[in-house]
């Protein structure tokens, strides 16, 4: 060893010669870059780059060269080491990058296979619709009223203006109920042809202001045919309040149609007869996507309520003012789904209602 | 209502050049939908009137020939060889040219034929395509038409009949005139009103003695009498043209002019012939046990309600319905009564439907005719018999006139603006009530308006603004969203409702709603006992099916209807749900009818609310088939009865209620895999596999596993407390306990449970197992144990005590004890 204060030249220690050193980087890069996959590349490391390799080994040389000299030596051991180990450490990412590419491709999996262990189930479209239907009018303030399928005769017919020889009662082709055991035939019960009962219980049983929709099941005696159902679904709306006019229940449908069948659909009035309202009009709705092309489509009734009907079920006609509507959700599904025969919507197949899903 | 438009433009000043679509807008927007727009027949070439000059008859051929000239307004007359008979020299007739196509793509051509060349042919209606009658023939009966005439326009075979559905509260629209004056006022021209007939002169005795008993139900009864009508006069072709294109058949003279009068005027009459009347005639109810043979040869039995004109022989004629069979009128008929009546409308409608007798006059009748006409329709049904038919009228008319004087009703002239939203003026208003045939007095705010007397449906003033709004236009009314009250959202029941079917669907069930008709049969296949509550049904009294007459008790019928059908369309593997109403029967009270001029009383109404039978929201599903598929990633896996019952648990859950099972027995369920559900203590319904004898039966697979409960029986859900959430570590323990196979896997979790106390986070069982080592008698039941402290990690000591306090609990609950 050299004394501290003796005059050193670096060429004198031959480890940290400038050869040496590009040697021994030279050798490094090589090994590295020879290394094939990581388990190699983990074998030639020491050789290189661990506390035996020519490179750490010169830095202890460091210490013997006087000060000056150290300095510029240092610089350079650090330089040479520097690369070797940015060498080293992109070669390591290269392979783990090549070792992660050959896993993940011997994992491949065929993600076409079909993994339908549960079945979906769906709800009915009839539900669903009705569903979307009411929670429009519940975003306008609506509550949904309910009445029950077997009804007072009363509430079906008269309370809505339909008197006992009206000629539209017989029209209506109403299933009659039989009374309970013991009893007479008339029982005083219908299955009712309409929801517009729940219109009248509505109105007996609440004070205006009153917005309410009531979808629910009807029946009429029609046999199943491919236009005809004897059981199906009508939504009926009611508002009763101050100063209500034509042009509120124009906006309401109007509103409903957008909602549903887009923003290009709007409904069209033509005078029609209904006891229990008075004007009363059946409307049409503009339905761009029907698949016969865009067209107006007959959709249901409506009209300002009957001041009888409204003082019948004991609301001012002075005071109060009302529209109605009624629709039927088959002929919505028949339209707006292009279902082109009731006995698809009747019968329950699986393969028709599992199409609809659970349609929100 | 069919309505020909060259009838509609002799009584409309129709704008020139409207277009058969305009007038559909048109009738469109009075309300009158249009049901169908017949369009003439499709006939080009020389249609042409001709006039046979002789007829030469041939002989020798399997059928009478004729060969016949005829003028057509040629230089020559053409001959023309013909099979009808139904004609002579001097008739004219309607002659196809060669050239002619008729209806049906029918070219004519000059041709021989019976060794003669006929140069056209004599058509018939039905060969022109504007009738049926194809018995001869048509022969016109007009005079002064010269041969060679075009026929077409003569025919009407330029004409396009509109076929209108009028609603039942517009009863004056079941005629021309009523049509024709609405069409004029919704077009803004002018019209002619043919009931606006100047009245002849009559002289001599009234027709006959009449007395009205019932002016309740007839207020106004109305006669004429007619002499020397010739029986076979022909109906003018004009008339019967008419009448064809209105969809009437044309019968005879009388018959044809009467039912004319009805289309034009909207006044139904009945014709009687005079000579077999007896004595004075009376308009009365029927007594108990009268009969009456009607014109279609029936004989009826009359009821008390029955409105009757009667001679001194008893019943003539059911009034409005139908006319009677000793009256009618015949092939000898020549002095004739005619009678034009006003019947009160619901009572003519209750005899229509008690008699199953709709017919043309019933239905005008049924929604109200026009009073003021009945003796004006006389007269111009008189004037016709006169014209076509050689008659005279007798005396003066009967005219038994009880109405009670016309009413007013006050409008507030800003009413109508007010319900329509759009600010008619006073001239508006008041245009549209004349335009109805309205008189309107007063010049205030308030006018007296006095209906016409054939609009019998005008009582409110709701009524005359439906009028005005019908005749200015629904287009004009703007589209406004009127702003509700703020709103309470669904109900609970309704979320509930949702949030079941979601959860449904969810877990793979299809929805499949079924007619809720069921019948004797259908419970019978269910195997239910004879004293099961289901069989107390309710029934309709006209159902579709004799099969099914009842209402729903349970969902199951209908339910397994539907899996059956998907089966036998070819599906294996089926899981449907339906939820919905049943209809429970029962003892229940009549549901009593009030009025409808005020609110019912509470008590009423309380008896009428009452009477409504409670109709609970069942749920139910039937699976068979796999409840998962096999695939490439194994076999499936069957449905069975562990399915059905999970499925209760899936539905508790989804209403929020705590579901607890329990062992039952009830039919169609196989007795030793039935689970009774219950929630607080009560049953809400079953689940498990049907009984093999009902699978048999409705023929569905083995093992088919199905759920009904009563969704309404749930609790309103709790709203859920948030459990503390440990952060400290979990201790998982294992426990393998033998039990005697009888013992209830539920009692030993809810030993387990008990026992373990509040450390116990988490308890499943992953395993069951019968057999060796296992004595017989027992099974292995293996739990999984989940403890965690709220506040500090377990220690070893801790867990253990936590366990054994577990089994000793479930020992002594059970007779659990450890597997070695």
């Amino acid at each position: 060893m050299s004394g501290a204060n003796d005059p050193y030249d670096p060429k004198q220690v031959a480890a940290l010669s400038r050869e040496a050193l590009e040697e021994a980087l030279t050798l490094g890069v090589a090994a590295f870059q020879n290394a094939g996959d990581l388990e190699q590349l983990a074998t030639v490391r020491p050789d290189h780059l661990g506390d035996r390799a020519p490179l750490l080994l010169a830095r202890r040389e460091l210490g013997a060269l006087p000060p000056a000299a150290r300095s510029d030596a240092g610089k350079r051991l650090n330089s040479v080491l520097g690369d070797l180990k940015k060498f080293y450490a992109e070669r390591l990412e290269q392979l783990e990058a090549e070792r992660d590419a050959r896993v993940l491709a011997e994992e491949r999996v065929d993600v076409t296979l079909p993994w339908d262990r549960t079945p979906r189930g769906a709800r009915h479209p009839l539900t669903t619709l009705t569903d979307r239907i009411a929670d429009i009018f519940v975003g306008m303030g609506y509550e949904v009223a309910e009445g029950p399928e077997l009804e007072a005769e009363w509430l079906n017919f008269d309370a809505l203006n339909i008197g006992p020889d009206h000629p539209s009662r017989s029209m209506m082709d109403t299933f009659f109920v039989a009374g309970g055991p013991g009893q007479d035939e008339n029982s005083g019960l219908v299955l009712r042809t309409h929801t517009s009962p729940v219109q009248a219980r509505t109105m007996l049983d609440r004070r205006p202001p009153l917005y309410v929709v009531a979808p629910g099941r009807v029946y009429r005696t029609d046999e199943l045919d491919a236009t005809h159902l004897p059981v199906f679904h009508q939504v009926e709306g009611l508002a009763v309040d101050k100063g209500l006019t034509m042009a509120h229940l124009r906006g309401t449908l109007d509103h409903l149609a957008r909602q549903l069948f887009g923003p290009d659909a709007r409904t069209r009035w033509r005078p029609h007869f209904f006891p229990f309202t008075e004007p009363s009009a059946e409307f049409d709705v503009w339905f761009p996507e029907h698949r016969d092309g865009p067209q107006w489509v007959e959709w249901g009734g409506c009209g300002m309520v009957n001041p009888r009907v409204l003082r019948a079920c004991g609301i001012d006609p002075d005071e109060y003012s009302g529209f109605a509507f009624g629709m039927g959700i088959e002929r919505a599904l028949q339209f707006r789904s292009a279902v082109s025969d009731m006995h698809d919507i009747a019968e329950a197949d699986v393969r028709f209602t599992s199409v609809f899903g659970v349609e929100q | 209502m069919k309505v020909p438009v060259s009838w509609l433009s002799e009584l409309v000043d129709l704008p020139s050049g409207i277009t058969v679509e305009e007038l559909d807008d048109a009738f469109v927007r009075l309300g009158f939908e249009v049901e169908e727009i017949a369009r003439p027949p499709a006939t080009t070439g020389p249609l042409v009137v001709g006039e046979v000059l002789e007829i030469e008859e041939l002989t020798g051929f399997k059928k009478p020939i004729r060969y016949c000239q005829v003028e057509v307004g040629e230089s020559e007359p053409r001959g023309i060889v013909c099979g009808a008979r139904n004609f002579a020299v001097g008739d004219l007739v309607v002659a196809a040219l060669p050239g002619v196509v008729l209806p049906g793509d029918f070219a004519i051509a000059a041709r021989s034929t019976y060794g003669k060349t006929s140069d056209g042919m004599i058509c018939s209606v039905r060969e022109l395509g504007i009738g049926e009658d194809h018995a001869g023939i048509l022969v016109l009966g007009q005079d002064g038409v010269e041969p060679g005439t075009p026929a077409g326009p003569l025919l009407g075979l330029d004409d396009v009949v509109f076929d209108l559905d009028v609603t039942p509260d517009r009863g004056y629209a079941m005629s021309m005139r009523g049509i024709a004056r609405d069409l004029a006022g919704v077009l803004g021209v002018s019209w002619r009103d043919p009931a606006d007939l100047p009245l002849p002169e009559w002289h001599g005795a009234p027709a006959w003695e009449v007395t009205v008993a019932d002016p309740e139900r007839c207020d106004r009864f109305s006669m004429l009498a007619l002499e020397g009508l010739d029986p076979a006069a022909p109906s003018p072709w004009a008339l019967r043209r008419r009448l064809t294109q209105c969809g009437v058949r044309s019968i005879s003279l009388a018959v044809d002019v009467t039912n004319y009068v009805m289309l034009e005027l909207g006044q139904p009459m009945h014709a009687f012939d005079r000579d077999t009347v007896r004595g004075p005639i009376t308009v009365r109810t029927a007594a108990a046990g009268e009969r009456l043979t009607t014109l279609d040869g029936a004989d009826r039995a009359l009821t008390e309600d029955d409105l009757l004109i009667t001679d001194e022989s008893g019943p003539i004629g059911m009034a409005g319905v139908m006319g009677g069979a000793s009256t009618e009128i015949g092939d000898s008929t020549t002095a004739v009564l005619l009678e034009a009546a006003h019947w009160e409308p619901t009572g003519i409608s209750r005899g229509v439907r008690r008699h199953r007798l709709p017919s043309e006059a019933g239905k005008r009748f049924e929604r109200g005719t026009d009073p003021e006409v009945t003796v004006v329709a006389l007269a111009r049904a008189a004037g016709l018999l006169v014209e076509h038919g050689g008659a005279r009228v007798v005396g003066t008319p009967v005219d038994v006139d009880t109405r009670e004087p016309g009413y007013g009703i006050a409008l507030d002239v800003s009413l109508p603006g007010r319900i329509a939203g759009v600010p008619y003026t006073r001239g508006q208003v008041l245009e549209a009530l004349e335009a109805v045939g309205a008189t309107v007095e007063g010049d205030g705010d308030t006018v007296r308006v006095a209906p016409p007397s054939w609009r019998g449906d005008l009582l409110e003033p709701a009524d005359l603004v439906e009028e005005v709004v019908r005749f200015r236009g629904f287009d004009e009314i703007p589209s406004i969203l009127p702003t509700a009250p703020p709103g309470r959202g669904l109900t609970e029941r309704q979320r509930r409702r949702r949030s079941i079917g979601r959860a449904l669907a969810d877990a793979g069930y299809v929805e499949a709603p079924a007619f809720p008709f069921i019948g004797t049969p259908q419970l019978d296949a269910l195997g239910l006992p004879a004293d099961d509550d289901r069989r107390q049904v309710i029934t309709v009294r006209n159902p579709l099916s004799e099969e099914a007459p009842a209402l729903r008790t349970t969902l199951l019928p209908g339910l397994l209807a539907s899996l059956a059908r998907n089966l036998a369309r070819g599906q294996r593997d089926v899981a449907l749900f339906e939820h919905g109403t049943v209809f429970p029967g029962g003892e229940r009270s009549a549901a009593p009818l009030p009025g409808v001029d005020r609110r019912p009383d509470d008590a009423t109404l309380a008896a009428l609310l009452g009477a409504v039978p409670a109709q609970p929201w069942h749920v139910a599903v039937a699976i068979t088939g796999q409840r998962e598929p096999r695939g490439w990633w194994g076999p499936g896996r069957p449905a069975e009865w562990a399915d059905a019952v999970q499925v209760a648990r899936t539905v508790a859950e989804a209403a929020g209620a705590a579901l607890t099972v329990r062992a039952g027995e009830r039919a169609p369920w196989h007795p030793g895999r039935c689970a009774e559900l219950l929630v607080d203590g009560a049953v809400v319904g079953y689940a498990g596999e049907l009984h093999p004898k009902v699978c048999e039966t409705l023929g569905l697979p083995p093992r088919t596993s199905v759920m009904e409960l009563d969704a309404d029986a749930f609790p309103a859900p709790d709203v859920p407390q948030a459990p503390p959430i440990s952060t400290f570590p979990p201790v998982l323990i294992d426990l393998a306990l033998v039990v005697p196979v009888e013992v209830p896997a539920a009692d030993v979790a809810a030993a387990l449970r008990e026992g373990a106390g509040e450390l116990l986070e988490d308890l499943r069982l992953f395993d069951v197992y019968t057999g060796a080592p296992v004595p017989e008698g027992s099974r292995s039941l293996a739990y999984a144990l989940t403890l965690r402290a709220p506040d500090r990690t377990l220690t070893g000591e801790e867990a253990a005590a936590v366990r054994d306090s577990a089994l000793a609990a479930a020992t002594a609950a059970t007779g659990a004890t450890l597997r070695g």
